[in-house]
């Protein structure tokens, strides 16, 4: 195996781009995608103070390191869910990237800041727990940003994620979804601008590019996401990459260009109905945002059932301590 | 050669020398699905493993919802 641009020996080939890279000339490709993304899609100023959501994963170390490295100001922000040991050692990896690098990590946690933890809050609201651990973390991220005064919010979503995410919401035809699933999210009405710096990379590229620079990052996979949806619909679109490269690619590229504008009229309605929570503030369209109501629930089974059927709006925000409300 | 898995994390021993496509066919792996990992770098799918050598096969999908 050779290097597509040097021609020496080739570490990892890359079939949706029929190329094999040497180390050199791999770590250069992930930073000219990742700087295409963010023109193409006009993700980031030179200026701008980013909040990175960090997992301690391969995606979200990989895009800090990219944005660092590159001279971007960016902080991450990690969210303890009080996921037994994958907790410990995801908040570990996090650490240790940051303490390496003389980065900023905020953090959050859900037992201590909120009374709860994600498997028995999730339990106790009834929900997946990958859709309640979902609803949290983007609550906690918008509002650390707001409070932060960042710009922007980089998550570490990458081309199979996206790719994914849009044949799942595709198959149901979950059309407000699509109408958001965009690479980059304007800042409006409360909510802060998002931006996905990886899609144009796919996650074997994030996890190789982790390796070959010496990141560190939790390979140990989340117990709770065992057969969840997304998984499934990872591998049934590698199943048709493996025969017909660069098929997610198109697929979700091809949305972007062709598609995605079709739906935002659904966005646009959405928006209209915004008003603020009663519990936190947060933009709703409810009385309660989801994750105001997932705490009530996730608390008030700790009290005991029954006790306190109303939230209480000043416990919600009391409850709610740490480095996100003092806005560091 | 020793070959660590991961998640769970266990060790196998397998005879070598061997290609890293006969390792990850004997593994019932596809090469998409995980790297293999050597000494801190990642080892090409046409490389040859000798009987001494000691590899990490990690996978990389990662099954969150986003
Ligand atoms: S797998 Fe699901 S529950 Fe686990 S961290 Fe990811 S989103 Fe949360
Ligand atoms: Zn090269
Ligand atoms: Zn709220």
């Amino acid at each position: 195996m050779k290097c597509r641009v040097c021609r020496g020996p080739a570490v990892i080939d890359v079939r949706r781009q029929n190329a094999n890279y040497c180390v050199e000339h791999f770590l250069r490709m992930c930073r000219d995608q990742v700087n295409k993304a963010i023109e193409q899609f006009a993700m980031l100023n030179p200026q701008d103070r980013a909040l990175v959501a960090v997992s301690g994963g391969k995606d979200s170390l990989a895009v800090w390191d990219l944005l660092s490295e590159a001279g971007y100001e960016a902080d991450g922000l990690y969210v303890g869910l009080g996921i037994g040991d994958y907790s410990d050692a995801s908040r570990g990896c996090a650490r240790r990237f940051a303490d390496q690098r003389g980065l900023e990590l905020i953090e959050v946690d859900l037992l201590e800041d909120f009374g709860f933890d994600l498997p028995s809050g999730a339990r106790a609201a009834r929900r997946v727990p990958c859709s309640a651990c979902g609803l949290t973390k983007r609550h906690l991220f918008d509002k650390a940003a707001v409070q932060g005064g960042y710009d922007v919010v980089v998550t570490g979503h990458n081309l199979d994620d996206e790719a994914a995410v849009l044949f799942g919401n595709a198959l149901r035809w979950h059309t407000d979804y699509l109408a958001r699933q965009l690479p980059v999210l304007p800042e409006r009405d409360g909510f802060p601008k998002k931006v996905k710096p990886l899609v144009r990379l796919g996650e074997r590229e994030t996890a190789a590019y982790c390796v070959l620079r010496g990141i560190d990052y939790i390979v140990q996979e989340c117990p709770l996401a065992a057969g969840n949806r997304h998984l499934g619909y990872k591998e049934a679109l590698n199943e048709i990459e493996a025969t017909s490269p660069g098929t997610k690619f198109d697929f979700y590229f091809g949305f972007l260009a062709r598609a995605a504008a079709l739906f935002r009229p659904i966005a646009e309605a959405d928006h209209q109905n915004l008003a603020g929570c009663l519990g936190c503030g947060a933009p709703t369209t409810a009385e309660l945002c989801a994750f105001c109501r997932l705490t009530e629930r996730a608390t008030r089974a700790g009290r005991g059932a029954g006790a306190g059927a109303e939230v209480d709006g000043a416990a919600v925000l009391s409850a709610h301590r740490g480095p996100v409300a003092d806005g560091a | 050669m020793k070959v660590v898995l991961r998640n769970p994390r266990r060790e196998i021993e397998l005879a070598g020398p061997m290609s890293v496509v006969a390792l990850l066919n004997k593994l019932e792996l596809k090469r998409e699905a995980v790297l293999v990992i050597q000494d801190g770098t990642i080892v090409p799918g046409d490389a040859t493993l000798a009987d001494s050598d000691v590899v990490e096969v990690r996978p990389v999908i990662s099954g969150g919802a986003v």
